[in-house]
């Protein structure tokens, strides 16, 4: 028997083939299903390396072995407060039980619109029990004290039953519930952001300006008032000073004035008599000046030789 | 073709057949080797790890250099360890320069945050990491850049919901900083990043738009209050030095007059004693003496004197006190009528 070359060439290309389709490599970010005219085959192959299956009759499905990443939208709802929010959140997760999660959901595609379905339910569900505080705040951590606002703040800073952590841990409780029986492993979710919608926003700002008007306010008149308090102090200490100073002043002037009349009436209480008639003489020759007019008799001491010498 | 005809019969068996054998060969195995050796060596730069998989089975990591692997089964992935990562939030650096233009308008979104008193900051900052485990990095979690993005965002408006925007905006940011860089580096262990975050930088952190004049006119206000108090306390001080002096004078001026006082008084009482203990011994005459030395003294300063006889009656009606008045508010000169 003769073959062509050609014959050959196209058993080998043949055979090469199905030799190619029978091995196949997993990565080490891959995990495989095998099926058997669809009908799922052995476990799932879960470690990386060089693998064979039968050619042909036998497919490999892989899927991702990685945290995978799921991003909700933006969903606006409200709060158990009625406040209108916009709540975006993102999930890991992962394929733990690939062939479940072939049968039921046969790729990442359904998955992820399953998990759409599912997440953004139990957050709608989780935010509409929950005061917006609730969301937004993860502890009762009480505020560093600001100087001056502190007093303020501390009012306006609500205490929190839960917070966001134990919130969004019941998020994922309730969400793993449901994605158990998917093959599907939810890992974290979290809140990514919240912001208030438009109009809520816009009180929100509004409510923010007021408050600062205030805060400012109270810095003005604050100001105003220390000032108004150190002039007051700046008053009473001037009279005070000047009133001590007075007090002072007089008392030594009233020791000097009882020490001088001390000292004068120990000297004339010797003679008062004498003092009297020192002192008269003495005033009377002060007294005397040019505008005076002094009327004598002859009686007196001084004249009385006028009249009988 | 003009003119040429092809025989195909020329052709079988064909040129290239004659090609020299030994020649064909050669370069059948250069071909052969440069596969090969191209399938082996490979150079890993030396801010990156190369990190080996064989049939796609992780088998070793190696360090900078040329290194080699098996060809075909073995195949590399070079991640650069050594180079620092950034990402930006709230903003993008457009262009990056000595002077950097940044862009913010588009991001607001990433960067408006609730913080815990319900109100909203603007909050902008910067990430940087490394990838510290490279087995991790590459085969735990897709798209990590993008998951990293994430945890920032959630971490970082945790960690503001906690605080008040007062804190946030100005005493918190270090703090911020610090509890965000943690968590994160945690959240990222729990997720198998294989990341290392190197520091979290807080940018500008605002208020939004809208609010940002009220917050500036709290600042105004509270410069008002500065320099209120600073007026109020720099008259105080130009007052009461000066008055503590005038005190301090007052009391001075006191203690001068009671000084002078006393020694005035004892002046007195001194010069009275030595008088008195003179006059007692003759007080008579000296009682007599002092009368008429001070009569002696003080009739020439007098103006006019009337020198009456002791039994003259009526004299009032001879007295023109008139006259006497006159001369008196006159310059009168010692002894001028007598």
């Amino acid at each position: 028997m003769t073959r062509s070359p050609i014959t050959i060439a196209a058993l080998a290309l043949a055979v090469l083939l199905v030799l190619g389709d029978a091995v196949f490599i997993v990565d080490e970010t891959r995990q495989v299903v095998i099926t058997q005219f669809g009908n799922p085959v052995g476990a799932p192959i879960t470690t990386p390396g060089l693998r064979a299956k039968l050619p042909l009759i036998q497919k490999a499905h892989f899927f991702d072995k990685r945290f995978l990443e799921w991003d909700g939208d933006a969903n606006q709802m409200p709060t158990r407060d009625k406040r209108f929010i916009w709540v975006d959140t993102y999930a890991r997760w992962r394929i733990n039980d690939p062939l479940l999660f072939f049968q039921r959901l046969r790729d990442e595609r359904g998955a992820q619109s399953r998990l759409d379905d599912i997440l953004d339910g139990e957050t709608r569900n989780a935010v509409a029990r929950h005061d917006l505080v609730e969301v937004v705040r993860s502890s009762n951590r009480p505020p560093e004290a600001i100087l001056v606002d502190s007093e303020e703040e501390t009012a306006i800073l609500q205490s929190i039953a839960k917070g966001r952590q134990a919130i969004t841990d019941e998020i994922l409780k309730e969400a793993s519930r449901r994605t158990g029986d998917l093959g599907i492993e939810l890992i974290d979710l979290r809140i990514k952001r919240i912001n208030y919608v438009d109009q809520v926003q816009r009180d929100v700002f509004a409510r923010m300006i007021a408050e600062r008007k205030r805060v400012g306010e109270r810095f003005r008149s604050e100001g105003e008032g220390e000032a108004a308090r150190i002039s007051g102090e700046r008053q009473r200490e001037l009279q005070r000073i000047s009133s001590e100073a007075y007090t002072k002043a007089q008392e030594i002037r009233g020791k000097a004035d009882a020490e001088a009349t001390r000292i004068y009436a120990e000297a004339y209480g010797r003679d008062p008599a004498f003092y009297a008639f020192v002192k008269s003489l003495e005033t009377f020759e002060k007294a005397a000046d040019p505008r005076t007019t002094l009327v004598l008799t002859t009686a007196s001491d001084l004249l009385k030789v006028l009249k009988k010498p | 073709m003009s003119g040429r005809v092809i025989d195909f019969r020329d052709f079988s068996p064909p040129n290239w057949v004659n090609f020299p054998r030994p020649l064909l060969r050669l370069m059948l195995a250069a071909i052969a080797v440069l596969v090969i050796v191209v399938g082996t060596l490979y150079q890993v730069q030396p801010e990156e790890l190369g990190v080996v998989l064989r049939f796609g089975r992780y088998v070793r990591t190696t360090d900078p250099g040329l290194r080699m692997k098996l060809p075909f089964i073995e195949r590399v992935m070079k991640v650069p360890v050594q180079r620092q990562l950034k990402q930006e939030f709230g903003f993008r650096t457009v262009h990056a320069d000595v002077r950097s233009r940044f862009s913010t308008e588009r991001f607001q979104a990433e960067s408006l945050m609730l913080t815990g008193d319900l109100n909203v900051a603007v909050v902008e900052w910067i990430v940087q990491y490394r990838v510290a485990d490279p087995y991790r990095y590459l085969f735990r979690v897709r798209n990590v850049d993008e998951t990293f993005r994430y945890i920032n965002e959630a971490v970082m408006r945790e960690a503001v919901g906690d605080r008040t925007v007062t804190e946030v905006l100005t005493v918190g940011r270090q703090e911020i900083e610090s509890v965000v860089h943690a968590k994160l580096q945690t959240l990222a262990n729990q997720y198998e990043m294989g990341i290392a975050v190197d520091q979290v930088v807080l940018q500008d952190v605002t208020p939004p738009d809208p609010v940002k004049p009220s917050w500036d006119e709290v600042n105004q206000a509270q410069q008002q209050q500065d320099r209120l108090i600073n007026e109020a306390q720099a008259e105080y001080n130009k007052v009461i030095p000066r008055a503590r002096g005038e005190a301090q004078q007052a009391v001075l001026e006191a203690e001068g007059y009671a000084l002078d006082r006393v020694n005035r008084a004892r002046g007195d009482a001194a010069r009275f004693v030595a008088l008195y203990e003179e006059y007692r011994r003759a007080p008579e005459v000296t009682k007599r003496r002092l009368h008429l030395e001070a009569m002696q003294r003080a009739l020439p300063a007098t103006g006019q004197r009337l020198i009456l006889d002791e039994d003259a009656k009526g004299v009032l009606p001879l007295l023109s006190l008139d006259g006497l008045k006159l001369e008196a508010a006159q310059p009168a000169t010692p002894g001028g009528a007598r």
